[in-house]
């Protein structure tokens, strides 16, 4: 077998996206050059009554982005168009394009049906009014969908764990020397030191993501929005309290903070275990005031909604926190519905335990903000309990910056979890989450780039739609 | 204002001792000493040796006993055996005599920080030696971070929605988006790697601890501060757009003063009353930084012996290094609050 070039037969393409990106990158330079440069444009009284604004050089610089960058757009499409039909005889492109074909379908899928629905869709609609936020969302579903695709071995050419013999660092593209019926027959993005394929961890890597970013910031917030609330709303020493253990905890360096619970020895006191235990309780303390302080006077409902929240719940927290052959671990095997590999629990707690002070001292300010609202004095007037007060009135008037702050808090668990692999704690070795992988590859960068490269691609391509997504949300949330 | 001062610096107190007992705690349980007194010893110890190995070290005393004496507010342990007396305060084993004449105490009250058992070496020199790299480090990192971040706030909040504030905006996102250890990849891969072949830099930064020049050390200065710069600067553009829509600011135009002359003269002071803040408060993530980056890049600085100290349980050096960090972080919360209150006459005068 010939080894794959980066664009194969569509390398005619090649010149014509060059002469396009220069032309965009020259035209948004003399954009900014103008805008800068030249006054603003006057302002024209027409007959009648109206106002224009006089077209100038302004104007002129403005369309040419505009240009260039659809020429561009329609350029890469093309990229992907013809690399989705020809697949590897369009190169490696061409065959990443057809590997990610579920990833298309379903993010085509997702946009048509969003974009069609959009008005109905509250916030989430909104969204796609502004192409920041549009381009956000679009690079975070790439990445959410490539997990899940990934997980169950869709996309993925090669097993990302079996070496392979004779593609030990060998570049994008490389041929398998004896491929069995069946197998894809290169490696992609090439092989790492290992001899793995770099494209099918990275892939994977993906999943590693997206199943421990988003769920750890969801407690991380629910630890937050828990404490944070009574501490915002009663003040006085609670507030005192909580807010010194969450400087303690915020003068921490995290990598300190990561070096002491991490490591196997202090596994194995079980520490990280009561440390999950006690925070994966917040969870339930929050469903459970939230419907109870609702429903308290309606006996029957508040038991019956307690019931259906707390039970799965509690079944939940039970087989979270009790693992077989650990300090914790005293209920019978039949109830302990699933075991979370030990670094995975110790990962998720140390990143949930350093988020949720940052989390607190927000939901703390906005409600000493909120609490002097006319709104939180009428329902002190007409006798509400505090905790009504801070869940059902004071909370959903933060949900705009606590929305904004969670897509933003999503991005930096992931910094965090790369920051993890990087310096090889918790995961297992040969883990394909992207900060160990870049940790592997960096230690040959000087003359193998490929290994480290797309994983670094990867976590920057997905922190920068998280960073986007919370833009365009703060922006369409800011114009209610 | 001195009691402000005061109680501050009291809660500061109050905080490192609560984190250096935290950390003190972690580093002194079982499975952390055993560890330590395998690699001190050897591997194959067996439980035995481990337990007279940590009871001859002093370690078998109890955590808050330990404590006391690292703090030096207890008197160190002492031990005698046949040779003769060794202790906390005493160092290798000497004659009885010799150890009546030994101080009692000896904590960091007292300036003695203890003994590393990584880099068997007084802790003091290690950590005073090791902070002026990366002091050097974090110098030019500010000296290249601070001023870049003010001047791309300026520039995208002093017109809001203008094709400069959305090209700049964009620019901080993408910094903010990119991790040190991401970045810093990037950078060796364009900068220094042979496949591209550009060379300008060095791929670490190694000899810069003893010759700095600017082709081994500018690329660990610009991956941690383009991480930092992009907070700063979206904080100083939201500070700066909301002091150009302020009343006086519109007097100003309606007036007739040139925009220049606004932005100068009536703008810009107030606008950068926010910014000092978020810079002092950025003090804890730019220590998080310089681990990745030293660690990247092979520069023995602070970073590095956190994660060798904390790789190796080395407890003395792992209590110095939280001190300082904590106290660098405290101390830059301090200076934050009182700058804050300096800077605006508003606070000040009431």
């Amino acid at each position: 077998m010939d080894p794959l070039s980066w664009t194969g037969q569509i390398a005619f393409l090649n010149p014509i996206i060059a002469l396009a990106l220069g032309l965009l990158v020259a035209s948004v330079l003399a954009w900014v050059v103008v805008s800068a440069v030249l006054p603003e444009n006057r302002a024209i009284n027409d007959i009648g009554g109206t106002m224009t604004l006089a077209s100038g050089p302004r104007d002129i610089a403005a369309l040419a982005v505009r240009l260039t960058t659809l020429g561009t757009t329609v350029l890469a499409l093309a990229y992907l168009v013809l690399g989705l039909a020809l697949g590897t005889d369009a190169g490696i492109l061409g065959a990443m394009a057809q590997q990610f074909w579920p990833v298309w379908t379903a993010l085509v899928l997702l946009f048509t049906l969003s974009i069609a629905f959009k008005r109905r869709l509250g916030l989430y609609g909104k969204l796609f009014d502004s192409p920041i936020g549009m381009i956000g969302f679009a690079l975070v579903m790439f990445w959410v969908f490539t997990g899940f695709f990934g997980a169950i071995d869709l996309i993925i050419t090669h097993d990302p764990l079996s070496q392979l013999s004779g593609l030990k660092n060998k570049v994008p593209g490389t041929p398998l020397r004896s491929p069995e019926d069946g197998d894809f027959l290169w490696y992609l993005l090439g092989g790492d030191n290992l001899a793995r394929d770099v494209f099918s961890r990275m892939v994977k890597g993906a999943w590693e993501v997206v199943k421990i970013a988003p769920l750890a910031t969801i407690f991380a917030f629910m630890v937050g929005i828990t404490l944070g609330l009574p501490a915002g709303y009663f003040g006085g020493r609670l507030d005192t309290f909580l807010s010194f253990l969450a400087n303690l905890i915020l003068a921490f360096p995290v990598i300190l903070l990561f070096y002491l619970l991490v490591t196997p020895e202090i596994v194995a006191t079980g520490l990280p275990q009561y440390m999950a235990a006690v925070l994966f309780a917040f969870p339930l303390i929050f469903f459970g005031v939230l419907i109870n302080s609702r429903y308290r006077t309606q006996p029957s409902k508040n038991y019956l909604w307690l019931a259906i929240v707390l039970l799965p719940l509690l079944v939940a927290y039970f087989s979270l926190i009790n693992e077989d052959g650990s300090k914790i671990n005293f209920i019978p095997q039949a109830f302990d519905l699933f075991d979370i590999p030990g670094g995975i629990l110790v990962v998720f707690v140390s990143v949930v335990f350093v988020n949720s002070p940052t989390v607190f001292r927000i939901v703390r300010g906005l409600t000493m903000d909120i609490k002097t609202r006319d709104y939180v004095a009428a329902a002190q007037t007409r006798g509400e309990r505090p905790w009504y007060i801070m869940l059902w009135e004071v909370l959903p008037n933060a949900r705009g910056p606590l929305i904004v702050d969670f897509c933003l808090r999503i991005g930096y668990t992931t910094i965090l979890l790369g920051t993890l692999g990087f310096f090889g704690l918790g995961l297992p070795p040969e883990s394909p989450d992207w900060g160990s992988t870049i940790n592997e590859g960096r230690k040959l960068l000087s003359i193998y780039l490929h290994p480290a490269l797309p994983p670094a691609m990867a976590l920057l391509s997905l922190v920068l739609g998280l960073n986007l997504l919370a833009d365009g949300l703060r922006e369409e949330s800011l114009k209610d | 204002m001195g009691l402000f001062i005061l109680r501050r610096t009291g809660v500061m107190i109050l905080t490192a001792l609560c984190l250096t007992f935290i950390v003190f705690f972690l580093t002194n349980l079982y499975p952390n000493l055993e560890k330590l007194a395998k690699t001190q010893g050897n591997f194959r110890m067996t439980d035995e040796a481990v337990t007279s190995w940590l009871n001859s070290n002093g370690y078998g005393q109890p955590t808050a006993v330990k404590y006391g004496q690292w703090l030096g507010v207890l008197p160190g342990w002492t031990l005698t055996t046949d040779d003769g007396e060794t202790g906390r305060c005493i160092t290798g084993v000497v004659s009885a005599d010799e150890a009546a004449d030994a101080a009692r105490f000896c904590g960091i009250l007292q300036g003695e920080w203890g003994f590393s058992t990584r880099f068997k070496d007084d802790v003091a020199s290690i950590v005073w030696e090791r902070l002026g790299n990366t002091g050097y480090l974090m110098f030019w990192v500010l000296m290249l971070m601070v001023p870049s971040a003010l001047i791309i706030g300026v520039l995208a909040g002093m017109r809001e929605g203008s094709v400069t504030d959305r090209s700049l905006s964009t620019v901080s996102i993408l910094t903010t988006a990119t991790p040190e250890y991401v970045s810093g990849v990037i950078f060796i891969a364009v900068f220094t790697s042979s496949t591209v072949g550009l060379k300008w830099f060095k791929g670490t930064a190694t000899s810069a601890m003893d010759n700095p020049t600017f082709e081994n050390f500018f690329l660990p200065v610009l991956t941690i501060a383009l991480y930092g710069m992009g907070y700063i600067a979206r904080m100083t553009r939201a500070s700066m757009t909301e002091v150009m829509t302020a009343q006086y600011i519109r007097t100003a135009r309606l007036k007739g003063v040139s925009f220049h002359n606004i932005v100068l003269k009536h703008a810009l002071r107030n606008a950068l009353i926010a910014p000092f803040t978020v810079i002092m408060l950025q003090f804890p993530w730019l220590l998080n930084g310089v681990v990745i980056v030293e660690t990247l890049f092979n520069y023995k600085g602070f970073g590095w012996i956190l994660v060798e100290a904390a790789g190796n349980n080395d407890i003395e050096l792992l209590l110095a290094i939280s001190v300082v960090s904590v106290f660098v972080v405290l101390v830059t919360q301090l200076i934050s609050d009182i700058g804050y209150v300096y800077l605006n006459p508003r606070i000040r005068i009431s």
